[in-house]
């Protein structure tokens, strides 16, 4: 009696909070969704499937969250995991504590100003500007799908080196010597040692970045300029601006239920790759 | 020290009768010597065994024959061919590690498989099944195939690591102390089957080791490291008969030393003159210098214990006593000498009866069984 008094005043605190700031908001919005939006903005209550069949009408907003977010997954992944290779198994251990705090030091500096340096650098005067100096004529680059994808690598690059560094820095070495033993030239026993063993860091990262990116609102803003931009953004537009709370909270609905099930979706999947294994860790 | 061939025969020396072979073959990291000039031959079919504290050599030795490591100089042969550069992918050997380094995402049979699929052109898959049943079968683990590895106890995988090694048929198995996670019990049964399992298969094994035990009940013949190199080589009885020197003496077997100056005595004899100004006779087996500083080695069980004084015999207290089943091993402690083990044998200790802590006794040898040793 005592134990389970003591687990659940363990508990409580974060219980209270998730119940109040998340679980509760997440049923106002749930109820709202299925409301109507009152002539000069807000809500008026209601039980109409109305705003999910006017969902079509941010299509642009699904399909550019829903392809660039993959998209910058899978661009974060393919840059990350070499990186993070090099440090977990080539740098001197004398540098890798210094090389990772490096990967790191970006998140200690506002997200915001980041992207500033970006739209300067991806911006008429910056990228765009030398290319025409060579003489490789005019491109616009601000604005644009790959101003997006820029700025979300950039931003999401440390999310994901650090699963994948720490799954293939806690691979046991001798594994590679077993399987050198055994006759495996380098790339076999990388293709079947290493890559299998560090998938759960590969599956952390991957979920970690897609779900971010699933919500994210800053950077299309500031880089895609209002041409760019995804769920989030038509988020704050419905709520902020439109104020078509109904709206916008049957947009919310559909991102969180996608999110949902691609999350499950990867995380069978991942589970069956790592070999139906308990201790894969996929969080 | 001993001249690199002097533990094998004339006729052994033709590369034919060698299946590994160290020609000077040294390797340094920064400043430390971790393999001196190393020369030796590794016999087609032996059981051999490099035996030392940890720092000796033993295991560079070893990684060098896997082709971990490649020698800073001098020459590693397999086979009569100059491997030094040769990655451990492209050598017919195999190896069991010293935590077994099993692959935690396949199944005990894809772990076994592992080395034949390596293989090209790639072989048959039914044929690779086979090996492999019939590797789990010499193991004594049949159908485990379909287990995962973290389903299988410490002696499990062992057995696991021993059929993926064994099922490529390598010119020679390599054992990085294989032995060194299980217990006792698990470990003695381990030590007859993979000495029945090397007789078995005619393969050339390896082994590095720290438990003189473990290398004593299974090898044909063992190297003795220290600092790199080489001390003495030979059969395990040799090696405990005739240890050349007192570091010899005291890590093959148990021993008993007395230390002192060295004289020369009668026939080839020698006398160790103790501080306390006592003097023993023992046989000598190395040259000795007079006057250098020497150790009498006497084993534990070539001591007699007595309740009362024969010719000859020191007076001793017993401190401690062990009962071990077909012996009892004692503690005694001499006024001069210090402590020395006694090693009684059942049969013994029931003719002369037991003795009790605190009790006097009497110990005796007979001459011919203490060696005088080199102090190294």
């Amino acid at each position: 009696m005592q134990r389970r008094l003591s687990t659940w005043l363990l508990l409580a605190p974060a219980g209270l909070w998730f119940a109040v700031m998340l679980v509760l908001p997440l049923c106002f919005v749930l109820v709202f969704s299925f409301g109507q939006r009152e002539a000069a903005g807000g809500y008026v209550p209601a039980f109409t499937f109305e705003q999910y069949a006017n969902l079509p009408a941010r299509w642009t907003a699904f399909r550019n969250t829903l392809t660039l977010a993959p998209l910058g997954t899978i661009l974060s992944l393919l840059i990350a995991y070499p990186l993070a290779y090099f440090l977990a198994m080539r740098a001197d251990p004398k540098w890798r504590t210094m090389l990772l705090i490096l990967v790191i030091v970006p998140f200690w500096t506002s997200i915001l100003i980041r992207s500033y340096a970006w739209i300067f650098i991806l911006g008429g005067q910056g990228l765009p500007a030398l290319v025409d100096w060579l003489g490789f004529g005019s491109i616009r680059l601000i604005n644009t799908p790959f101003a997006v994808l820029t700025g979300i690598v950039y931003g999401y690059l440390p999310l994901m080196v650090l699963p994948v560094y720490v799954s293939l820095e806690r691979l046991d070495k001798r594994l590679l010597e077993a399987s050198a033993d055994l006759g495996a030239p380098p790339l076999q026993s990388f293709l079947q040692i290493t890559l299998p063993l560090s998938l759960p860091g590969v599956a952390t990262g991957c979920m970690l970045v897609f779900i971010l990116l699933m919500g994210e609102f800053l950077i299309p803003a500031m880089l895609g300029g209002g041409k760019v931009f995804f769920i989030g953004n038509a988020l704050v537009d419905l709520f902020l601006q439109s104020r078509n709370w109904a709206f916008g909270a049957a947009v919310a609905v559909t991102l969180v239920a996608i999110m949902l099930v691609t999350v499950t979706l990867y995380m069978s999947l991942m589970r069956r790759l790592g070999g139906a294994r308990e201790d894969v860790s996929l969080m | 020290m001993q001249s690199p061939f002097n533990e094998i025969d004339p006729g052994a020396r033709d590369s034919n009768s060698l299946i590994a072979e160290f020609r000077e073959a040294t390797k340094r990291y920064g400043d430390v010597l971790a393999a001196d000039a190393l020369s030796f031959g590794i016999r087609r079919g032996e059981f051999l065994s490099f035996l030392g504290p940890s720092g000796c050599g033993k295991t560079t030795a070893l990684r060098m024959l896997a082709g971990f490591e490649v020698p800073t100089s001098g020459i590693v042969l397999l086979d009569g061919q100059r491997v030094n550069e040769v990655p451990a992918y492209r050598r017919p050997v195999n190896m069991v590690f010293q935590h077994y380094a099993l692959f935690p995402h396949l199944s005990v049979a894809e772990n076994i498989a592992y080395g034949l699929l390596q293989r090209r052109p790639r072989p048959d898959r039914a044929d690779v099944a086979r090996k492999v049943d019939r590797a789990l079968e010499m193991v004594r683990l049949p159908g485990f195939g379909p287990r995962r590895i973290w389903e299988m106890s410490g002696g499990q995988q062992q057995r696991v690591a021993l059929a993926r090694a064994i099922v490529n048929e390598p010119k020679l198995l390599l054992l990085d102390e294989p032995l060194a996670a299980l217990d006792r019990k698990l470990r003695r049964e381990m030590q007859i089957e993979l000495q029945t399992l090397q007789r078995q298969l005619g393969i050339t094994f390896v082994l590095v080791t720290h438990d003189q035990e473990e290398a004593l009940s299974m090898s044909d013949r063992i190297c003795i490291m220290r600092g790199g190199k080489i001390v003495q080589s030979g059969s395990p009885n040799a090696l405990y008969d005739e240890p050349i020197s007192r570091y010899v003496a005291d890590f093959v077997g148990k021993s008993n030393f007395i230390e002192g100056v060295f004289s020369h005595g009668p026939d080839g004899t020698g006398r160790i003159l103790t501080p306390s100004g006592q003097l023993f006779e023992g046989r000598v087996s190395q040259p000795l210098a007079p006057n250098a500083k020497a150790s009498l080695s006497i084993r534990p069980e070539q001591i007699e214990l007595t309740h009362v004084s024969r010719g000859g015999a020191e007076q001793v207290t017993v401190i401690n006593r062990i009962f071990l089943g077909e012996h009892t091993e004692y503690l005694v402690r001499h006024a001069a000498l210090g402590d020395l083990l006694v090693l009684v044998a059942r049969q013994a200790e029931a003719s002369e009866g037991g003795f009790a802590p605190g009790d006097t006794a009497f110990i005796g040898w007979a001459k011919s069984t203490a060696l005088i040793l080199v102090q190294d």
